[in-house]
């Protein structure tokens, strides 16, 4: 059984590959854990260079094993390890490297509870094929130890208090090594790990850690911004190592709350420092009132008590518009707040200088642009309306020009005008059968 | 009046060959039809600014006996200038009717011959030979007033070509 799983760890490499090689495979099979790490640690390799396949041999040493014959938890197996392998690699020197051993062995304990008989070889072989990888031999002493055993829970646990000791003492390891100066050499470190951790999500909770990673690398990213910016580089690594011993030891909910709140702490302390560093701005003051706030609060305020108190829905200055006063009223109200705004002294908004509709998919909506020709001021109404059945009250009693604008809108929009004289179309032909300027709008035939 | 070449001169004769042109009835119509198109003035855009430049007298359609004609009952072309509209085409297709035989029709620029750059609009015909024959395509957002004359003297020539082999250029 563990020959067969070590066999499929080392599927990669191309089993047929193997077999001329079997005279060679007397080696036993606990003592080649270290030929088979050595093997699960550059896959690539074998290809390549025939000794390099040689401890591969070994495993094939057993003849009932047949060559295709993986199982599906076996293969699992050789995906975490294989998956893992170049995270080892991508790791440098020391800490990262032997974490990065660490997620698998979760994963072969499962296998091995599966499997039925303990394979302490396994673990061994894909946690030492990443220590081997990054060839320390600090990282790669406690390995062995902490791994091999991992086949019941509590050894899972402990393990796991394992991985975080390494964790810490890599990370610490990675502050020590304080005399590579740059905050460069201090952020790749760290965002090694990270790709480890996420190899073996596969719960809910790997997930949030995962998040948790997220932020801490945008910290990370704040916090090398920041350094760049001149800031001297022992700051920007030290965030970045501790990221380091945070993203590993996150295995538990409290955890990942102190993770986060490390996160934040880090983040906020970017922000000062960016803050600090002078150029970024104070926070925006408010703005100056507009010029027009006058007349629209006029507007707003004779609307209101001469008409009706519900008659304006919002109001507000169209910044955008040259700061165009603009009133959204309520349909029913409409007819009565025109002819206030066209009668009433103070505002004599007696021209319409245009009339349209639009289509906002939610609803639709028509906006008039009313002029006083007396003061050249200038007001925006609109007022919105159903899409299934739009209706705004017609306003030619007050406004002429509006005759022909609405018939407009009912034409392309289908909005109707309750108390317009004529409504008809007056662009597309009489027997057209829908409304053009509706979003949804699809025409009878589509021709081209 | 009896007519005998035997009796008629050396001198006579090549004077003769030399003066009268024989040919069909046909081509003696197509060759006064086509140095007389009477197009009815039909422009839809800004394809018709073109035509009326074209008209005036810089380049002066006169000169090929081109006169624009208010009415299609006095017109023998109809250069549709412009952008022809779903609601504008049964207008098209009854003013085309009005005009009395022999009758031709020039495309002018791209939105009359497929629809040019409205051929994507809910309003706009995709070329005006959907409802109606068309002779002659004129390539062009406008078509300039030279392009217009080229247009024209190809329907010249295709009346001609038409009138002296009675085979048609294209198939209505």
């Amino acid at each position: 059984m563990s020959d067969e799983k070590e066999k499929d760890s080392g599927r990669p490499n191309g089993p047929e590959a193997s077999e001329p090689e079997t005279p060679s495979s007397e080696a036993a099979a606990d003592g080649a854990a270290g030929m088979t790490a050595k093997e699960g640690a550059n896959p690539s390799a074998d290809p390549v260079s025939p000794p390099a396949a040689e401890p591969r041999a070994t495993v094939s040493g057993t003849p009932s094993v047949p060559e295709a014959g993986a199982d599906s938890n076996a293969s699992t197996a050789a995906d975490s390890s294989s998956s893992e392998s170049p995270a080892a690699v991508a790791g440098t020197p020391g800490g990262p490297a032997s974490e990065a051993g660490i997620p698998d062995a979760p994963a072969a304990g499962t296998d091995d509870a599966d499997g039925g008989t303990s394979s302490a070889a396994e673990p061994a072989l894909s946690g030492k094929a990443s220590a081997a990888d990054a060839g320390t031999p600090s990282a790669e002493a406690p390995a062995p130890s902490g791994e091999a055993p991992a086949a019941d829970p509590e050894r899972e646990a402990k393990l796991k208090a394992a991985a975080e000791a390494r964790a810490a003492r890599a990370a610490a390891k990675a502050a020590a090594e304080g005399s590579a100066p740059t905050a460069d050499g201090g952020t790749p470190s760290a965002a090694a790990p990270a790709p480890s951790g996420d190899a073996p999500a596969v719960d809910p909770e790997r997930e949030a850690k995962l998040k948790a990673a997220a932020e801490a690398r945008a910290a990370r990213a704040a916090a090398k911004a920041a350094a760049e910016g001149g800031a001297p580089a022992a700051d920007a690594r030290t965030p970045a190592a501790s990221a380091s011993s945070g993203d590993a030891t996150a295995v538990d909910p409290e955890k990942e709350a102190k993770l986060k709140a490390a996160a934040e702490a880090r983040a906020a302390r970017a922000a000062a420092k960016a803050a600090a560093e002078g150029e970024a701005a104070a926070p925006p003051e408010p703005k100056p009132p507009s010029p027009m706030q006058p007349q629209l609060d006029l507007a707003v305020e004779l609307v209101r008590t001469l008409t009706a108190e519900d008659a304006i829905e919002e109001a507000y200055i169209n910044e955008l518009d040259g700061h165009r006063p603009t009133l959204i009223l309520r349909g029913e109200r409409l007819l009565a707040a025109a002819e206030l705004l066209k009668s009433h002294p103070k505002l004599r908004m007696d021209y319409m200088r245009n009339l349209s509709g639009v289509d906002y998919e939610t609803h639709l909506e028509v906006v008039y642009h009313l002029v006083s020709l007396q003061s050249g001021r200038e007001i925006a109404v609109k007022v919105k309306t159903d899409r299934e059945a739009p209706s705004v009250p017609s306003v030619v009693s007050v406004w002429e020009t509006a005759n022909w604008n609405e018939r407009e809108i009912y034409d392309l929009l289908g909005i109707d005008f309750p108390g317009h004289p004529d409504l008809r179309r007056i662009m597309m032909p009489d027997n057209w059968v829908g409304y053009p300027l509706r979003k949804d709008y699809e025409p009878l035939d589509s021709e081209v | 009046m009896e007519f005998n070449l035997e009796s008629i001169t050396p001198e006579e004769r090549q004077e003769l060959e030399r003066n009268v042109f024989m040919g069909t009835l046909e081509q003696l119509k197509a060759w006064a039809r086509s140095n007389s198109l009477w197009p009815l003035t039909f422009g839809l855009a800004c394809c018709a600014i073109e035509m009326m430049g074209t008209g005036a007298s810089h380049y002066d359609l006169d000169r090929f006996g081109v006169m624009f004609r208010t009415s299609p009952r006095q017109s023998d072309v109809m250069i549709v200038a412009g952008t022809v509209t779903k609601k504008m085409g049964p207008l098209l297709r009854r003013l085309y009717d009005q005009m009395p035989e022999p009758k031709w029709v020039i495309a002018m620029g791209s939105c009359a011959t497929a629809g040019g750059p409205y051929v994507k609009s809910y309003a706009v015909m995709k070329g005006v030979d959907q409802i109606v024959p068309v002779d002659v395509y004129i390539p062009g957002c406008p078509p300039n007033p030279a392009a217009l004359i080229y247009g024209i003297n190809k329907l010249q020539e295709k009346i001609r070509y038409e009138a002296k082999t009675g085979k048609r250029v294209t198939s209505r």
